[in-house]
C-alpha cells in the first residue's frame, strides 16, 4: 500500500526522505510470533491460472530459503480437473504445499467469497508473508484481505528481500515513479505485498517435484453472497494481455510527433512478428489505447528485445522495461535518460530510422528464408 | 440517492523533478491536480445522480490546500465539499487513509441521511496502490465493484445495481445491491467540462471542514504514522546502470547503412533470436 504522505501539510505528498520512523524498531507483538512461512496466491480465473502466480512462487521461494521455512501456494477455485492441475504446477514451480480451497463459489472471481476465503485461511494457518499478483483480481482482493486482518500492504512491489531481522523489505516505485522506496510492515503480520506481472522472472518448471496439498471448506452459500456474477464477455481478440508476455516489443513516444506516425511502430512489430506499445504521454495525449501503455503504471514487460523509438525514459517507464533482455533506444537527443539504461543506442530521427530498421529485418529475414 | 467520490488532490507527476545532489523531491512550484483517475469516478457519479436525482459529495483527505481540488470538482458539477483535514492524518498509509475517509463518510451520513454509493479512483497516479477504495468498502461493509467499465444499470427503488467489470480475458456482468463501493476504469467515459454556473458556484460555496475530531474520530493513534502498519524505511533514486548504451556510430552515414549496422550488432548480442527470428520467418 503506502502512499506514505508527508509530514504536514503537505500530507498528499510523497515520503520526505523516508519518513519519521525509519528508525523504528521491530518489536513484533506475542501474537504474531507463531506466523510463518511464505504465501503466494495461485490466481486462477475460470479454469485459467494467471502465470504471475509462477513468478511469484520464482520469488517466494528465494525469500522461504532465506528464512528457512517452507514455501506453500494458496489456491482458491472452483471444483474440477484445472485446480488439480494447478496445485501440480505449483510445486514444479517450487511450492512444498499447497492450501486448496475448492467450491463452486470460488469458480469465478468476486470479493466477497475470496476475501472470505482467504482471511479464513490466513488466520488458521497464519503465513509471514502473503505475495499476490498485483491483477485486477489480486489488487481488489489484497485491500480488502489487508484491512480485515488490519495488516500491512505494500503494492507493486519491484524487488523483495528478507533484511537482518528476518523482516520482509519490499521495494516499488513512489511518487509517480520518480524514486524508490523501501517498506516494512515490521509488528503486523502477515506482511503483504503485490507484484505486477512481468516484474519477476518465470522460473523453470521442476518435473516430477511434488508436495503436500492441505484441503480446506469454504463456509458460505451461494445465497449469502450479494453479487451476483450474470454472464461473461470473453474478449474478441487477445491483443490486451499479449504485451506483458511478448517476445519482441516495439514501442513508440512523443518522439513521433503525431499519432499517423505510429505505423512506423506497428510495421517493424509486424516484421518482427512483435506486439507494439507506447510511453505513458502517448496514452495521454490519446495517441493509442491505456492497454498500449508501457511502465509504472502501464504494462512491465520483460522481452527479450526492446526497441524504443522516441522515448525519453523517464523513471516511470523504465522500471516497465528495464527486465528486457536487450534494450535499443532511438534518439535524436544524446543526452536522454533512456541511453542510461538502454543497452544500444542510434542518435536519429525515429521517423527515418524505423523504416530503416523495418527495411533491414525484412531483409535479413527475407534473405534467410530463401537460404533456409 | 446521496453518492460521495472520494477523490485526492496530487501533484502533476509531469513536472516532478529529484533534486540532482540531495535525491529529494522538488515540491515547489509542482502545479496540483485532481488525480485523473478520480475524474471518471465523479463523471460516473454525477451521470447517475442526473439521472436519479439525489447529491454528489466529494470528499478528500489532505492538507488545507486541497480545498482547491473540491472546489475544481465542485466546477464539474459535484453538489457538495467535505475536507477532512488534521496533521494526525500526516503520514498515513493506504490502512489508515481508509479508516479517516470511512469515519469521514460514515458522518457525511449522520448530516446528509444514508449514502447509497460510494466512488474512488481507481488508484491515485502518485501512490499507485489503487488500495483505498477497497479498504473503504471492507470498513464501510459495501459491496465492492473495481475496475469497472459501464454502469448498466441502476435501480434506486429495488436498491441493485448492474455493472461491467474488466477481468481478466474479458468483463463481468456482475449485479448487487446498494451501498456499494465503486471504481471506475479510465476511458469509462468522458469527463464533462466545468460550466460557468457550477465554476460561479464552486467558489462561494462553503466547504465542511473535518478534523479527526469532528469526523468521529477518538482514538488518533489510528491515524497517520501512528495507525500505519508500513514503515518507510528507506526513500532512493534508482541507481544508475554503470555502462550506457553502446551508440551506433552515425557520422556521416546513411540510415540503411546504421540500421544495417544495428541489426547486425542486435544479433550479434542475441544469437538465439536471431535464430529463432529466422525460423520462424521460415516458418511464415
Amino acid at each position: 500500500m503506502t502512499e506514505k504522505a508527508a509530514p504536514a501539510p503537505a500530507a498528499a505528498a510523497a515520503p520526505a526522505a523516508g519518513g519519521s520512523r525509519a528508525g523504528m524498531k521491530k518489536e513484533l507483538p506475542e501474537r504474531f510470533r507463531d506466523y510463518k512461512h511464505v504465501w503466494v496466491l495461485i490466481e486462477m480465473e475460470r479454469g485459467q491460472v494467471h502465470p504471475v502466480s509462477w513468478e511469484l512462487l520464482g520469488e517466494g521461494r528465494k525469500l522461504a530459503d532465506k528464512l528457512g521455512v517452507e514455501l506453500a501456494g494458496a489456491l482458491l477455485a472452483g471444483p474440477g480437473e484445472a485446480a488439480r492441475k494447478a496445485v501440480d504446477e505449483a510445486f514444479s514451480y517450487g511450492a512444498d504445499l499447497v492450501y486448496l480451497m475448492e467450491d463452486p463459489l470460488l469458480a469465478d472471481y468476486r470479493n466477497q467469497p475470496y476475501a472470505a476465503a482467504m482471511t479464513d485461511l490466513v488466520n488458521t494457518y497464519k503465513p509471514e508473508i502473503l505475495l499476490m499478483g498485483a491483477t485486477n483480481l489480486g489488487r481488489d482482493l489484497a485491500g480488502t484481505v489487508a484491512t480485515t486482518l488490519a495488516t500491512g500492504l505494500t503494492a507493486d512491489c519491484t524487488e523483495l528481500a528478507i533484511d537482518h531481522e528476518g523482516s520482509l523489505a519490499a521495494t516499488r516505485p513512489t511518487f509517480g515513479g520518480t524514486l524508490l522506496c523501501t517498506i516494512h510492515t515490521l509488528n503486523f503480520r502477515p506482511q503483504m505485498a503485490t507484484i505486477r506481472p512481468r516484474v519477476m522472472a518465470m522460473p523453470e518448471a521442476q518435473e516430477g517435484r511434488s508436495g503436500r496439498v492441505i484441503r480446506h471448506a469454504l463456509v458460505m452459500e451461494e445465497s449469502s453472497v450479494i453479487t451476483k456474477i450474470l454472464d461473461f464477455i470473453a474478449d474478441a481478440n487477445m491483443d490486451k494481455a499479449q504485451l506483458a508476455y511478448a517476445d519482441i516489443v516495439v514501442a513508440g513516444g512523443m518522439g513521433l510527433g503525431r499519432p499517423e506516425n505510429f505505423k512506423l511502430v506497428t510495421e517493424l512489430a509486424a516484421v518482427l512478428g512483435a506486439e507494439y506499445g507506447c510511453s505513458r504521454p502517448v496514452v495521454q495525449k490519446g495517441w493509442l489505447p491505456a492497454e498500449r501503455q508501457i511502465g509504472q503504471t502501464g504494462k512491465t514487460i520483460r522481452p527479450r528485445l526492446y526497441i524504443a523509438a522516441g522515448i525519453s525514459g523517464a523513471i516511470q517507464h523504465r522500471v516497465g522495461v528495464e527486465g528486457s533482455d536487450i534494450i535499443l533506444a532511438i534518439n535524436t537527443d544524446p543526452n536522454a535518460t533512456i541511453f542510461e539504461f538502454a543497452h544500444m543506442g542510434i542518435v536519429g530521427d525515429a521517423l527515418q530510422i524505423l523504416p530503416a530498421l523495418t527495411e533491414a529485418f525484412r531483409r535479413i529475414l527475407a534473405v534467410n528464408r530463401l537460404a533456409g | 440517492m446521496n453518492i460521495v467520490v472520494c477523490i485526492k488532490q496530487v501533484p502533476d507527476s509531469a513536472q516532478i523533478r529529484v533534486h540532482p545532489v540531495t535525491n529529494t523531491i522538488m515540491r515547489q512550484g509542482v502545479p496540483t491536480i485532481i488525480n485523473p483517475y478520480d475524474l471518471f469516478s465523479l463523471e460516473a457519479a454525477l451521470q447517475l445522480r442526473d439521472q436519479t436525482g439525489g447529491k454528489v459529495i466529494v470528499l478528500t483527505m489532505g492538507p488545507p490546500m486541497a480545498e482547491d481540488a473540491l472546489r475544481k470538482a465542485m466546477g464539474i458539477g459535484a453538489d457538495k465539499a467535505v475536507l477532512l483535514t488534521d496533521r494526525f492524518f500526516a503520514g498515513s498509509d493506504t490502512l489508515a487513509t481508509s479508516f479517516s475517509l470511512s469515519m469521514a463518510i460514515t458522518k457525511i451520513a449522520e448530516k446528509e441521511g444514508p449514502i447509497d454509493l460510494v466512488f474512488c479512483g481507481k488508484q491515485t497516479i502518485d501512490g499507485d496502490t489503487a488500495q483505498v477504495g477497497p479498504g473503504i468498502a471492507c470498513r464501510l461493509g459495501l459491496n465492492q465493484l473495481t475496475y469497472i467499465t459501464s454502469i448498466e444499470a441502476l435501480d434506486p427503488k429495488a436498491r441493485e445495481i448492474t455493472v461491467q467489470r474488466r477481468a481478466e480475458g474479458g468483463v463481468q456482468v456482475l449485479k448487487t445491491k446498494l451501498p456499494c463501493m465503486i471504481t471506475m476504469l479510465e476511458g469509462s467515459n468522458i469527463v464533462r467540462r466545468g460550466s460557468m454556473p457550477n465554476v460561479l458556484r464552486a467558489a462561494r460555496e462553503p466547504i465542511l471542514t473535518l478534523n479527526a475530531a469532528a469526523a468521529g474520530i477518538e482514538d488518533v493513534t489510528r491515524c497517520g504514522l501512528r495507525g500505519s502498519p508500513t514503515v518507510v524505511k528507506k526513500v532512493f533514486a534508482p541507481k544508475p546502470r554503470a555502462d550506457k548504451a553502446k551508440l551506433i556510430d552515425t557520422t556521416n552515414r546513411s540510415t540503411t547503412d546504421i540500421a544495417n549496422d544495428a541489426v547486425d550488432a542486435l544479433f550479434a548480442a542475441a544469437p538465439k533470436l536471431h535464430t529463432d527470428l529466422v525460423g520462424r520467418a521460415a516458418q511464415a
